[in-house]
């Protein structure tokens, strides 16, 4: 359910902070809203109120005159469950502070603010032949949003998260103080606690990536059609190396002999010689529309068993193996980004995303996590598998080197005791959960995943000592 | 926080030895063991409760709790909420009374009156005090069918729950920008062992089917439900039965 207050009266109170009155002054002056926010699984509504700031002084002014339920920056809110969401706090609209500072076609190397999106960084930069090495499912991400849940892509065997290619960020803490950190400079630790941080570090303004250069902005596609898992898996095993790119997504409502079949999709980037004579006038064109936006109309239980099937058997059948296709970014990378607000589709009680990465070794789990999905009847349509390569330095980065598996789920009765049994096959294989996805897990499965929390925790103390920033997702799992 | 399928992490019990709100602690419980605070007068009662609880995984913790100490709301409902935000709060606390030596009695029918209605706003504007500031939580308030239209055989009660009813169907509105759930919830008979030895009326029902329907409309962010849920058509029927009939009714 989705409420909007009406009247954004200004109810923060003030937290004495050591500020000069300048800064009190810009801070009364910023509009604030009270509404209720939600991400992208629009499950867990809380009422927060946004503070939209325009630039890195009106960030720390809010920071330091935060009440005492504290403050979490808001990027474009892709989040599945809370990370953005702070109940009866401050929230920061990010998405004000808009501007791409300079692109050196030269280095590679950009200077954005931390409310761009991917996809605006990528119109802007691929014109001068760069390329953004980590792309997540959506381009919709802010880079703030990117450096805190330390975003992966399909790329991840070869070019790791997204954390690797920033050189350096604007960092606003707790006592408003602006902090220039690099990967191994002086502060080096707060910058990989800030890496996969969630936001709880402090809010990344700005940000000095380093990206990839291309001849063109199209990949070259080898698909396979493989009609079970074991298969799918032992060809995502072999030769991953070779391509730059490599997912698969598979049918998980077909049970019997040709369970787990899928598609793999594995690409390197075209160049200019792989292009048709026609495509070669403009290689570096981005060509992704978004063509329509889904009302919210839609009643619960849209996605069942017999749609799931149809959708599976339909996504299936199109993809026939075939090898050096060209292809543009829309239909390699993002094909749901055609349509705005896709998420609305799964009705008014909205959906989960179940993601987890277990050791390569254990790759069983895959199967076993996926039976028990379907010998509950529940339906995932969306079903994303990965091998991940190496991990980075980053205390609570996700990835590490092992299978990532994602579901979509729609919430239903019995998906809590599902995922709760889930959980306790994901953590006993070694595995963990995906903060920027996850929504309903406890806090003892965030500790036995992540063994680095409380070396994250104490980095954090030292910049945060009263716990300004909060966020609903740092509440549920007791991360702070 | 309530999680995205609904399981919230701590609740609040006021009325901490209500059966109905114990059986709803325990239904939350099943699928998650849960930080849970009872306010009650102190009793074995209550104290089996804890145990019965933590045998459950759920760490408990008792707070004395009269509902007829008004003056000490604000104070229990600080302490409760102590601890870190409360997820859901379920006020459970009432009586039913005797109705003949209610409506002859004053001392008896204020009584009624206090704890009933007088206690429950009391409670209620503390506690909505709180989940305003934490922007999010929800509120279950036991009212009753014996609300909706006074009967001959137990309108003292009847009426002291109307007011409850009519107090939280507003701060509903009242709380909803804040983030804020408040489900009213109007059982039929229950058995327990307040109805003991009373003649069960129809549709009657048990502490755990509430606890389901309470289960129910918190995780569906319900604002209004019956329990059984049948009983809405049936009230609303009886609502509008004219009185020569309504009064001849076996009700």
């Amino acid at each position: 359910m989705l409420f909007r207050a009406v009247a954004p009266v200004d109810r923060r109170p003030v937290r004495v902070a050591a500020r000069p009155p300048v800064a009190w002054a810009a801070m009364t002056s910023l509009p604030s809203e009270t509404r209720a926010l939600h991400g992208w699984g629009r499950t867990a509504p809380t009422v927060a109120t946004v503070i939209t700031p325009r630039n890195p002084e009106e960030v720390a002014a809010a920071i330091t005159t935060a009440g005492p339920r504290g403050i979490i920056a808001r990027g474009l809110g892709r989040s599945y469950g809370d990370p953005a969401q702070n109940a009866g706090g401050t929230v920061l609209d990010m998405t004000g502070l808009t501007s791409v500072h300079s692109i050196d076609a030269d280095s590679g190397r950009v200077v954005v603010d931390a409310g761009v999106s991917l996809d605006t960084l990528m119109r802007r930069a691929l014109p001068f032949g760069l390329w953004l090495p980590v792309l997540p499912g959506t381009r919709q991400v802010t880079i703030g949003g990117a450096i805190g849940a330390d975003i992966h892509g399909k790329a991840h065997h070869v070019v790791g998260s997204f954390g690797n290619h920033v050189e350096a960020m604007t960092l606003v803490t707790a006592d408003g103080t602006v902090r220039e950190l690099t990967p191994d400079g002086p502060e080096s630790e707060l910058f990989w606690a800030t890496v996969g941080g969630m936001g709880l570090t402090g809010v990344v303004v700005r940000a000095v990536l380093k990206l990839h250069h291309v001849e063109t902005a199209y990949f070259k596609v080898d698909t396979e059609q493989i009609d079970n898992l074991a298969d799918l898996m032992d060809r995502q095993t072999r030769d991953d190396e070779k391509y730059a790119e490599s997912v698969s997504w598979f049918d998980a409502v077909t049970t019997g002999e040709h369970f787990g079949r899928g598609i793999l999709t594995r690409a390197n980037h075209a160049t200019l010689a792989d292009l048709t004579p026609k495509q070669r006038r403009d290689p570096l064109k981005f060509d992704a529309p978004q063509l329509l936006t889904v009302p919210d109309v839609f009643p619960p239980g849209l996605l069942n068993k017999l749609t799931g099937k149809i959708f599976s058997e339909a996504w299936y059948r199109k993809s026939p193996t075939r090898t050096g296709a060209i292809q543009n970014i829309t239909q390699f990378l993002h094909p749901l980004d055609i349509i705005g607000e896709w998420n609305r589709g799964y009705g008014p009680h909205g959906f989960l995303q179940y993601q987890f990465v277990v050791p390569l070794e254990r790759g069983d789990v895959i199967r076993t996590v996926l039976e028990r999905v379907t010998a509950a009847g529940h339906v995932s349509a969306l079903n994303v598998l990965k091998r991940f390569g190496e991990g980075n330095r980053a205390p609570l980065s996700f990835p590490r080197p092992g299978w990532t598996l994602c579901l979509d789920i729609p919430i239903g009765p019995g998906l809590g005791a599902l995922c709760a049994e889930l959980d306790a096959i994901v953590l006993d294989a070694g595995g963990r959960h995906y903060l920027a996805k996850e929504s309903r897990t406890t806090p003892e499965a965030i500790r036995r995943g992540y063994p680095r929390l409380d070396e994250w925790r104490k980095i954090r103390a030292t910049v945060d000592p009263e716990g300004v920033f909060a966020s609903d997702l740092a509440r549920r799992l007791e991360l702070l | 926080m309530i999680d995205a399928v609904g399981n919230p992490q701590s609740i609040l019990l006021l009325g901490g030895t209500s059966e109905i709100g114990l059986a709803a602690v325990e239904a939350f419980a099943g699928d998650r063991p849960l930080r849970v605070v009872l306010a009650a007068r102190p009793s074995p009662r209550l104290d089996g409760a804890k145990v019965r609880l933590e045998s459950r995984g759920c760490a408990v913790e008792t707070l004395d709790f009269d509902a007829l100490a008004l003056d000490t709301h604000p104070e229990v409902v600080e302490k409760a909420f102590a601890d870190g935000d409360v997820d859901v709060t379920i006020v459970a606390f009432g009586l039913l009374g005797d109705n003949e030596q209610a409506w002859t009695d004053v001392q008896t029918a204020v009584e009624l009156a206090q704890v009933n209605y007088t206690a429950a706003v009391s409670v209620g504007v503390a506690v909505g005090d709180k989940l305003k500031a934490q922007g999010h939580g929800s509120l279950v308030a036991l009212s009753s069918v014996a609300g909706e239209r006074a009967r001959r055989s137990n309108f003292v009660y009847g009426s002291t729950k109307a007011g409850l009813d009519a107090f939280y169907t507003g701060l509903t509105e009242a709380l909803r920008p804040f983030g804020v759930t408040v489900s009213v919830v109007r059982p039929g008979f229950v058995h327990t062992k307040m109805t003991e030895g009373l003649k069960a009326a129809p549709l009657s029902t048990t502490p755990e089917a509430v606890a389901e329907v309470i289960v129910d409309a918190v995780r569906g962010k319900k604002e209004l439900v019956w329990a059984p849920a049948p009983l809405r058509f049936v009230m609303s029927a009886l609502r509008h039965v004219p009185r020569p009939i309504f009064r001849r009714l076996p009700l």
